[in-house]
């Protein structure tokens, strides 16, 4: 049985939020499951994860520093994926970009420390995007799929920075696979400096001033998809390649930039890890982020508005789960990794499961209430 | 002499590395071939890893896990149908989803089962699957070429190199000369002209994805039950992937898919043989840089050098009647 | 004596807001050749897929020789004897016919140990109806014409006694016709029953015993066709008395305004599709270009259009070389130049349908203000714009920022029309123009290409209807295999003679 409803009576908020939010719930009670399953109480883990993300203010920091993190990888895979391409690779695109954070700032350490900053975005950027590159290239040439060659890229990016952490860039001071620390006035302004600037102290917490660069991160990405000549034609390929090209569009540019950007945004990450955080790079430091950004992208809809609330409620699954594996031995962090696999599943592929009912549920309603 | 010996036992890890890609790709025809994209093969392998270590585990019976993996990549399969066939979602997304799925869950329960390190217990012999020595192996062993081909090359696999290898000509009979292969064929080249002929055609994609959990399932009990004695977390290590890639350089043909899987295996062995030997004027390639040929090797193999693939036509569209 | 062989009672078929049959009442005789006759989107193919199983009625039933039956799938209606060929064959392209045909039927789980009895049975079919199709070729390489008997065979093959025929002859030459139609009376004769399904009232006078004609998804009249003549059908049809013949004035033909010289087109394959083609279309004219489909056409088009390479060759706007194998101006630098683009297929490649109707109404115009500027859209103008052409058009609803796909089909094709004739183009390059566009738009439509001609734009109009080609063109040109194999003066040419040009028989 197919509903064919009149999709132009839909109200907007039915489409953009009641149905994202029935999936979300029922993603949730799933993953509550798997909690069962693993031998502990949902009810217990849902209480702690709320404490551990909201109960006191380093908690509420650390998930808006998740947060930051999940903005950039989000909007990176949304970007691809208006032009329909599924940049899987978000993961060694930020961990090459993190390269680029550190030859710029060990390089131009003679510079004013803001412009090191904005040369570091830059690098972050630009290296990212470049790790985008090649995937791009064969797809828009060579139509070699890009899920596969950006896993692949995954792999190669991770055997690449293990390499160079271990026998290139390693602080040979020390044994572990990381690289030295970078000089203290280069590290971006934390949460607690800011919070000490007004007189109030609080304890460490991972929040840095990248959160803000997401922010303009988010609102370059609304001007660039819906704002722009860019936008427009990267959206037309991605829906249908076919009057692009009649228009005069062209499929291989459009594929090439989109995943530039793409790229170059998951590079961003590394602002937030590298220069905000850890202070220099650390093996592994892109630590699933980029595959969360798929669900957050999917949940979000693939739009700023809807990939902040989604990144938001990915900083509470952190950092309310890292307090869940505090106090739940049966619990690890790879709990939440299947936890992002059930939203993906139900708000991207399983996203019209319930989205006819619900919808001609709605019209009904409405048109009922139109009547009387 | 030593040279022979070291062909022969390059031959013969290269047949046993490409095990678990033979059974991916296979499986990965049927799906393909339906027009259902599976880039989920990585996810159900390490689903069947993990599944068949535990049942093995439990039922002190590697038959037992196996069977277990088998329902377990059935189940699967049926899931990314039940989004991408019947309610005609993104069959990439789809993928994506079990995949990341799949990683998080296999490690948490491992952890949340058997302890932190989201390892399962090591499995005793009577728990796993051993080497089989072919008969008259050690018999035959001196007798020249004959004696390296088969005692050496042939004999003394796990018995999923043999279910492997077996699996490519029965793959091959059952496309392309059953009834049902035509119609598995004919569902992902134009489903309107099976529909029209009587035939539903979800049922018919079903029925291919069936097929494929039950052979990933194969692939992943290799894994963990067989040349390992235990899961761990994300063993399968793009596997799934790799399978894929070498499916679409085969040109969705088992023959040629099997060719492409012994290829990245024969890379997998000699990247293996390579690690830190000194090679003439390179000097030793760091071992994290060999390690990622297999990955570089996809790409390149992807990228078409050897011709363009010709996908099933109806590849990734979900199949949609009324208008 | 006539017996009904297929009794439809009270169907009724929705889909969502679209009432697509609306209580339908039809009887079919036995060994009768039926016509059901209606615009696109009146109903006709819904009902028959329906008989055939395609889709499930919401309400009515269906008989077959007075027995009740329950169809399901398709299975249950080729189990009652029905066959259907469908206006986009149902073939699997890179089978043989004889796979094709016993797909579904094969018999055993191992697929060939039946197929020896099957190729004699076939044969057999093949010679009663003079058939003549080679079981061992691959659809690919058949021609329409061939595949359509493909479609037939496999109909007789699972023993259809009545037989669907959906817009058969859209895509033959008037020879095919008259093949197909000769098998479809030696069906007749054998005691099979036809209901042919089409828009096109020659055929109906021509073949048929009876016709039903449907309006706005309701069964509008029955009549013996000997009872009944083409204009009577018409105004059946439409609901209103309507035009067969266009008024069209005298060209005033101006200079040549576009040039094609030695054209060579490969298609994606790296397949030679356009031979050498050289053509001149002058400003005030209609060139109408015919030929049966596949045949370059559509390449042509692309290339003209700038979206396919040239492979060698040279094409001239107003004496100015524009494109070469070197150098091919892409389809926006083209619109700057003024020509415009309808392309054959315009819900895949016209528009996008994910849009908002108003980024359609500049899709490929985009760029140029007063709709963007600096890179960056201007959607109040943009807006704006969209509004007075949606008014001008009477596309419904006049909501710009509705979503393409919410339109329906007749007002998406006027999204694009409205587009590129808002331009005024000096060149206009036009596919199908009324492919899937209901009597109204087309007399709309066609009044609307006169006129541009009557202002000097030169006209390249490609179609497959010989009707349309020859009741708007000033001159006429027919491609075959790639070349132009004729040129012809209007008002000095039948269609049986341009028939033989496109069949490739002169």
């Amino acid at each position: 049985m197919s509903f064919a409803l009149d999709k132009s009576k839909v109200p907007w908020w039915v489409s953009n939020l009641i149905v994202p939010l029935v999936n979300l719930t029922l993603a949730l009670l799933v993953s509550g499951l798997f909690i069962f399953i693993a031998g502990e109480n949902p009810y217990q883990a849902i209480k702690l994860i709320i404490y551990g993300s909201f109960g006191y203010v380093e908690g509420f920091a650390y998930t808006l520093y998740y947060t930051t993190n999940f903005i950039f990888t989000g909007l990176a895979f949304a970007v691809a994926f208006h032009c329909r391409l599924f940049n899987i690779g978000g993961e060694g695109q930020a961990y090459i970009g993190g390269l680029g954070v550190f030859l710029v700032a060990i390089n131009f350490s003679f510079l004013p420390v803001p412009i090191i900053w904005i040369l570091s975005i830059a690098g972050a950027f630009i290296f990212g995007a470049a790790w985008a590159f090649i995937p791009a290239y064969l797809q828009a040439k060579r139509g070699s799929h890009i899920v596969i060659t950006t896993i692949m890229f995954n792999f190669i990016a991770s055997s690449l920075m293990v390499y160079l952490l271990v026998d290139v860039i390693r602080d040979m001071k020390q044994m572990g696979p990381h690289t030295v620390a970078l000089p203290k006035e280069l590290w971006l302004p934390s949460f607690k400096d800011f919070a000490a600037f007004f007189g109030i102290k609080i304890r460490y917490s991972p929040l840095n001033a990248s959160f803000l660069l997401a922010i303009a991160a988010s609102l370059f990405v609304w001007f660039l998809v819906w704002k722009t000549k860019w936008g427009y034609e990267m959206r037309a390929v991605g829906h249908n390649t076919q009057a692009a090209i009649y228009a005069g569009i062209s499929p291989y540019k459009n594929i090439i930039i989109a995943m530039l950007i793409s790229g170059g945004l998951a590079g961003l990450l590394s602002i937030n890890e590298v220069l905000g955080v850890h202070h220099k790079i650390v093996s592994g430091f892109p630590a699933g982020y980029g595959f969360t950004g798929i669900a957050v992208a999917l949940m979000g809809r693939n739009h700023p508005i809807g990939i902040f609330p989604a990144a938001f409620l990915f900083g509470i699954l952190y950092q309310g789960g890292s307090e869940v594996t505090f106090d739940m031995p049966n619990i690890t962090r790879y709990m939440f990794v299947a936890v992002q696999g059930v939203i993906i599943l139900f708000s991207g592929a399983l996203e019209n499961l319930f989205r006819p009912q619900i919808e001609s549920f709605f019209v009904n309603k409405l048109n009922r209430q139109a009547k009387v | 002499m030593e040279f022979l010996s070291d062909i022969a036992s390059l031959t013969n890890s290269t047949l046993r590395i490409s095990t678990p890609l033979v059974f991916a790709a296979m499986a990965g025809i049927f799906a393909e071939r339906s027009g259902v994209i599976d880039f989920s093969l990585e996810g159900k392998m390490l689903m069947a890893a993990f599944v068949a270590a535990v049942g093995s585990y439990f039922f002190g019976n590697p038959w037992a896990g196996l069977f277990m993996a088998i329902v377990a990549c059935v189940s699967l399969s049926m899931l990314h149908g039940f989004a991408s066939v019947t309610h005609k979602g993104d069959q990439v997304v789809s993928c994506v989803a079990i995949n990341i799925l799949i990683i998080g869950l296999t490690t948490a329960l491992a952890a949340a089962w058997f302890g932190q390190a989201g390892l399962t217990p090591t499995l005793t012999d009577d728990q796993r699957f051993l080497e089989i020595t072919l008969p008259f192996a050690d018999a035959l062993r001196e007798v020249p070429i004959i004696g390296i081909i088969y005692s050496d090359i042939l004999s003394g696999h796990y018995i999923f190199v043999y279910f492997a290898y077996i699996s490519v000509p029965i793959v091959y009979w059952v496309v392309f000369k059953t009834s049902f292969g035509l119609r598995v064929r004919a569902v992902g080249e134009n489903p309107s002209a099976v529909d029209t002929a009587g035939i539903n055609v979800f049922t018919m994609r079903y029925k291919a994805l069936a097929i494929n959990g039950v052979l990933i399932a194969f692939a992943g009990a290799h894994l963990s039950t067989a040349v390992n004695a235990n899961f761990f977390r994300e063993m399968s290590a793009g596997r799934g992937y790799l399978a894929l890639a070498a499916m679409i350089f085969g040109k969705w043909h088992p023959k040629t898919a099997v060719i492409a899987c012994l290829l990245f295996g024969f890379t997998d062995a000699l990247q293996i043989r390579l690690q830190g030997v000194e090679l003439p004027t390179i000097g030793t390639i760091p071992v994290q840089l060999i390690q990622a040929v297999p990955y570089v090797l996809t790409v390149i193999l992807l990228a078409g050098f050897v011709g363009k693939a010709i996908a099933p036509r109806a590849i990734g569209q979900p199949y949609i009647k009324e208008r | 004596m006539v017996s009904p062989i297929l009794e439809l009672s009270n169907i009724n078929k929705s889909f969502g807001h679209v009432h697509a049959n609306k209580d339908i009442n039809l009887t079919i005789n036995k060994g009768t050749i039926h016509g059901i006759i209606g615009e696109n989107g009146a109903g006709k193919s819904t009902l028959m897929s329906i008989v055939y199983g395609l889709y499930q009625a919401d309400s009515g039933t269906i008989k077959v020789s007075g027995n009740e039956i329950n169809l399901k799938s398709p299975r249950d209606s080729i189990e009652n004897g029905i066959g259907m060929v469908h206006q986009h064959f149902m073939l699997v392209e890179n089978f043989t016919v004889l796979e094709n045909i016993v797909l579904g039927f094969e018999g055993e789980v191992i697929f060939g140990k039946n197929l020896e009895k099957a190729k004699i049975d076939l044969k057999k079919l093949c010679e009663t109806y003079n058939l003549n199709v080679d079981l061992d070729s691959v659809i690919s390489d058949l021609s329409v014409g061939f595949r359509q008997r493909v479609e037939i065979l496999k109909s007789l093959y699972r023993g259809a006694e009545v037989f669907i025929l959906d817009e058969p002859t859209g895509v033959l030459t008037p020879q095919e016709v008259d093949e197909l139609f000769k098998i479809l009376r030696s069906l007749k004769e054998e005691g099979k029953t036809i209901v042919l399904i089409t828009h096109k009232l020659n055929e109906i006078m021509d073949l048929t015993s009876e016709v039903s004609v449907m309006r706005q998804g309701e069964i509008v009249g029955h009549t013996k066709t000997k009872a009944t003549n083409r204009e009577k059908l018409a105004e059946m049809m439409v609901g209103r008395s309507v035009l067969l013949r266009i008024n069209k004035s005298k060209t005033h033909r101006g200079d040549v305004a576009f040039k094609v010289e030695n054209l060579i087109v490969k298609d994606d394959l790296d397949v030679a599709r356009v031979k050498n083609v050289n053509l001149e279309i002058h400003a005030g004219e209609i060139l109408g270009l015919a030929g049966v489909t596949g045949n370059g056409q559509t390449e042509l088009l692309e290339a003209l259009s700038g979206i396919r390479k040239v492979e060698s060759g040279e094409i001239f706007l107003n004496g100015e070389k524009i494109s070469d194998s070197l150098n091919l101006l892409n389809p926006r630098e083209l619109k700057e130049k003024g020509l415009a683009h309808i392309p054959e297929d315009r819900q895949r490649m016209g528009l996008v349908t994910d849009f908002k109707a108003s980024e359609n109404l500049i899709f490929g115009y985009h760029d140029q203000e007063p709709y963007s500027k600096f890179s960056i859209m201007k959607e109040d103008k943009i807006f704006d714009y969209s509004k007075r052409v949606m008014e001008e058009y009477d596309v419904r609803p006049r909501s710009p920022h509705l979503m393409t796909s919410n339109f329906s089909g007749g007002n998406q094709q006027k999204l694009i029309l409205s587009r590129e004739l808002n331009e005024n183009p000096k060149i206009l390059l036009i596919g199908q123009p009324t492919r899937g566009v209901d009597i109204g738009a087309i007399e709309f439509i066609h009044q609307r290409l006169i006129d541009m001609r009557d202002k000097g734009a030169a006209i390249l109009l490609v179609s497959v209807e010989l009707e349309e080609v020859l009741s708007l063109s000033d001159r006429i040109i027919v491609m075959f295999d790639g070349k132009i194999v004729g040129e012809r003066v209007n008002e000095d040419v039948t269609d049986r003679e341009l028939g033989l040009l496109m069949a490739g028989v002169v």
